[in-house]
């Protein structure tokens, strides 16, 4: 009997076998796993994953994708908590047997509501991206191949024949090599975000699709399966939960994602009304800042900045009846008479803390919500400044606040590229003399916890060229700032959140 | 051509429905060779009977049931719809939420109506033989590109009745095809942005798509005729002030005013505006050049497609071989291989081919006719024997091919399951 070459199998060791489940360091997640686990590792690889998502979270919030920094301290994270990320290590099978199965645990947690989907989605998303992005050519091919989608390299002849229509229809090749770049062709359906906007040439219902266009595809289908798998998760999530080993797992990932609103004051009553003013130049977020001078000088807020800026007073400690005095006194001073104060704005001011009406407790504003929801006009002083202010304007203001030139520009430039909060970040910076602030900002109330920790004394992130402090009692002596150490602050939020988690699995 | 009279509708179309309707083809066409389970019975069919009454969710378990019904209601106008996952006729008795539209042919529809901003002989629901050009620009523009880059196969052209044309795409793939993606081919089709409040609906990149240029060469060869002599676009100030309005305020407005008012014809006149646009100078300027004078084409002579009639897999379209209650005429497929010639104007009425069929029936009545001939029979022949036979011919030719590619489909299908 005549065997065909190309199908002729060698004799495999065991080790081998284990390398052909999973031949790629990334995956499009398709096929479940099938084996069985102990309740423990089930356990540890959740935590795992959700610790991994919360960095990439975190990372694109303080980090422009894809800079070299961000892909630096992204492989470092999922190299520490073991997932697979790139070829040619010794041992690929466990890395990529541990992401396999943590990916579908994840997705019994975050199958149930709209937002949990949507941040699962994303989050999952960049982190294939960046898997995908340090594939080696040769490899990427291979990866191509073995995927559900249809794509096939083309040969440089076909490439060659079309070399002007193909270089004509994609914007991604202008400027390019067109000997270096490989095109793929796969069904015209598959591309359509290319070929609706005509950015890809289409020949007998085929696209011709560059490498770096794949990508975007690769994204969009990833999306797509991902949300039609979730929303079937959720079916059949009924039976997962009912299993009692389960269920407290379950619950616990998907509460702690929503992260601190700030909503139980720690300690409410700590601070002193004549302690404000001060702490407005010292602690708050400029958002804050500026709606407390306005505040003083026009001894008057109107709606939506009293509700951003009285939340935030909520938030950082004022009880119900500081919060009254506050105001009440600020609006007296502009000739308001304190009946209508009474009338008006207490009632409301009661409302906010939950003590009328619906009984919410309304919870502070985060940097999302300021940034994204309704924007100031003539006459407000909320949003969030670097949003809402013109370039010149800002410049103006962090002038004023005492802001080094180079600190502005780089503000300046932050902004322009849409990064509010890590332009926020940066101002925190400065005006805490610090390089690094150690954690990624995402609301007013965590500004000012941050800061109040650096002034008392409790963070052990400084500049390195300060002058020596005088010895400090605590335990957490001035590290110094490498990259791991900034990584740890990073973490230290996640820390706090997963620290009710892994207590209860630790016993 | 007998002059129609709408009053005579309801006795016109009963003799339509009774001996002139071709139903074996229809049923072929829509039946697909069976190869789907209750494809037939699971399309939804609506009605517009006399006095505007309109119904929908109709659906027919044969085409013998289909006739019977269609000779009972008599309707004025017939629309077919998706095929769905149930029977339409029943979708009350589904459970809600249950009942979906899933496949359907992808349709476009395009008419005149959209082009009243840059055609001068005709507007609104009027057409003449100078202005249908247009239509006759957009098959071959919007054919070709079904064809060439997206690989669509079955594609039938049909005269709408009045004021345009609309093309359906029947290939197995196609049906199946997702509303986004019909969204996206639509986008990939459109050049032609805006609405009455935007002076220029055009704007080309300098890296023509291939889409673009082939489009544009199409255009070539229609624009002397058609827009130069046909439209006079430039006839006189009126006119080619708003030509102006698509060329960018510079000096060049000036020089084009005074050459054109020493020109004194359109051909002349484009001309000169050829060359002016194109001299080292006014190159310099940011959208001179050969892409001006492209965008000005393409304003004037590419098609207007109606997205939200390709994008539902739902949507209703008028069918072919309905009748158009306002002028009387049949929607017949039109001969692409003869695209050119296509002459609105000569398409059979309802009226006419009536009446072909009375004269008909008289001199068979002096031929002793067998009694004992198939209703059906007489039936074939009698279509075949009035105007209408040549485009059911086109029609025939078109389920030939999709025949012939079912076959195909299968024969591989059949040689990839083969054991040996």
């Amino acid at each position: 009997m005549q065997f065909s070459g190309r199908t002729r199998k060698k004799l495999r060791l065991a080790g081998d076998q284990r390398n052909a489940c999973y031949p790629h360091s990334l995956q499009f997640y398709l096929q479940p796993p099938s084996e069985n686990i102990s309740l423990i590792e089930f356990e540890n690889l959740a935590v795992d994953r959700l610790k991994l998502l919360k960095t990439i979270e975190n990372l694109g919030v303080s980090y422009v994708k894809g800079t070299e920094q961000y892909q630096n301290k992204l492989e470092a994270e999922i190299r520490k908590l073991k997932f697979s990320y790139r070829e040619n290590l010794e041992d690929e099978y466990e890395p990529r047997r541990r992401d396999h199965i943590s990916h579908f645990i994840l997705r019994l947690a975050y199958c149930q509501s709209e937002d949990l989907r949507r941040w699962f989605i994303q989050q999952e998303m960049d982190l294939l991206r960046f898997r995908f992005s340090i594939l080696p050519k040769d490899k990427v091919q291979n990866f191509l191949k073995d995927s559900h989608l249809h794509f096939e390299a083309i040969s440089d002849e076909e490439k060659s024949l079309r070399e002007q229509d193909i270089t004509a229809s994609s914007p991604s090749l202008s400027g390019v090599k067109w000997e270096s770049e490989s095109v793929y062709k796969i069904p015209f359906a598959d591309a359509l975000d290319l070929f609706r906007g005509r950015k890809v040439y289409l020949e007998d219902g085929l696209a011709y699709v560059p490498l770096k266009d794949i990508v975007a595809i690769i994204l969009n289908e990833f999306r797509a399966t991902l949300s039609k798998a979730l929303a079937l998760t959720a079916r059949s999530l009924p039976a997962v939960q009912s299993d009692e080993r389960l269920q407290p797992l379950l619950n616990h990932l998907s509460h702690s994602y929503t992260g601190q609103d700030y909503s139980i004051q720690k300690n409410p009553g700590k601070i002193s009304l004549d302690q404000i003013d001060s702490l407005s130049t010292k602690s708050f977020p400029p958002c804050m800042r500026q709606l407390h001078k306005a505040l003083r000088e026009n001894h008057h807020l109107r709606h939506g900045g009293r509700m951003q800026y009285g939340l935030f007073l909520k938030g950082i400690g004022l009880t119900l009846e500081q919060a009254l005095q506050f105001w009440k006194q600020e609006f007296i001073r502009g000739k308001m008479d304190p009946d209508k104060f009474d009338k008006g704005y207490s009632y409301n001011i009661r409302h906010s803390f939950g003590k009328e009406g619906k009984r919410t407790d309304y919870t502070p504003f985060s940097c999302m919500k300021i940034i994204l929801t309704n924007p100031p006009s003539q006459g407000d002083y909320h949003g969030c400044p670097f949003r809402h202010s013109d370039a010149e304007l800002l410049k103006q203001k962090m002038q004023s606040y005492k802001i080094p030139a180079s600190g502005i520009n780089q503000i300046l430039d932050l902004v322009k590229g849409t990064h509010y909060q890590v332009a926020c970040q940066k101002y925190f910076e400065m005006t805490h003399n610090v390089d690094d602030c150690g954690f990624s900002l995402n609301h007013p109330n965590q500004f000012f916890v941050e800061s109040q920790r650096i002034l008392t004394g409790g963070k052990d992130i400084k500049k390195e060229s300060s002058q020596p402090e005088t010895p400090q009692p605590k335990p957490s002596v001035q590290k110094s700032r490498d990259a791991s150490a900034a990584l740890a602050s990073l973490n230290s939020s996640l820390e706090m959140e997963l620290e009710g988690l892994e207590d209860y699995f630790s016993s | 051509m007998e002059p129609f009279d709408p009053a005579e509708l309801p006795e016109l179309l009963k003799l339509y429905y009774r001996r002139l309707f071709p139903y074996a083809q229809y049923y072929r066409w829509l039946n697909y060779g069976g190869v789907t389970k209750n494809y037939f019975q699971h399309r939804e069919f609506s009605f517009t009977l006399k006095d505007d009454i309109y119904i929908r969710y109709q659906s027919f378990s044969n085409q013998s049931e289909l006739e019977k019904e269609m000779q009972k209601m008599n309707p004025y106008k017939i629309d077919i719809g998706a095929v769905y996952s149930h029977r339409p006729s029943q979708h009350n008795t589904v459970k809600l939420g249950a009942f979906q539209a899933q496949e359907k042919e992808l349709v476009f529809d395009i008419d005149m109506t959209d082009y009243d901003d840059v055609r001068r002989c005709c507007s609104s629901a009027d057409i003449c033989s100078k202005c249908w050009t247009l239509m006759t620009m957009a098959i071959r523009i919007i054919d070709r590109a079904l064809k060439e880059d997206f690989g669509f196969k079955h594609r039938l052209w049909v005269y709408s009745g009045r004021r345009g044309v609309h093309c359906w795409v029947c290939d197995e793939s196609v049906r199946k095809l997702s509303s986004a993606v019909r969204s996206g081919i639509v986008e990939y089709l459109s050049l032609v942005k805006g609405g009455q409040d935007v002076k220029k609906k055009v704007h080309l990149s300098e890296k023509l798509h291939p889409f673009v240029r082939k489009s544009i060469n199409i255009i070539r060869k229609y624009f002397e005729e058609y827009a130069l002599v046909g439209q006079d676009i430039l006839e006189n100030k009126e006119n080619w002030d708003k030509i102006l309005a698509l060329v960018p305020e510079t000096p060049i407005h000036e020089e084009l005013q005074r050459g054109f008012q020493r020109l004194h014809s359109s051909p002349q006149r484009w001309e000169y505006l050829r060359k002016v646009i194109s001299t080292p100078q006014n190159m310099k300027n940011d959208k001179c050049g050969p892409w001006l004078e492209w965008e000005i084409m393409v304003h004037y002579c590419f098609p207007r497609l109606d997205i939200n009639v390709s994008k539902g897999i739902n949507h209703l379209l008028k069918s072919p071989f309905s009748v158009h209650p306002k002028t009387g005429r049949i929607s017949v497929p039109i001969d692409f291989q003869k695209v050119d010639q296509f002459n609105p104007f000569t398409v059979p009425t309802i009226s006419a081919i009536c009446r072909e069929l009375d004269v008909v029936s008289t001199n068979e009545k002096d031929k002793e006719e067998h009694e004992a001939e198939s209703e059906i029979k007489h039936r074939v022949r009698d279509y075949k024997k009035t105007s209408l036979a040549p485009y059911v011919k086109v029609f025939e030719q078109f389920l030939e091919n999709l025949d012939k590619s079912r076959k195909g489909e299968l024969l591989k299908k059949s040689d990839l399951q083969k054991d040996f």
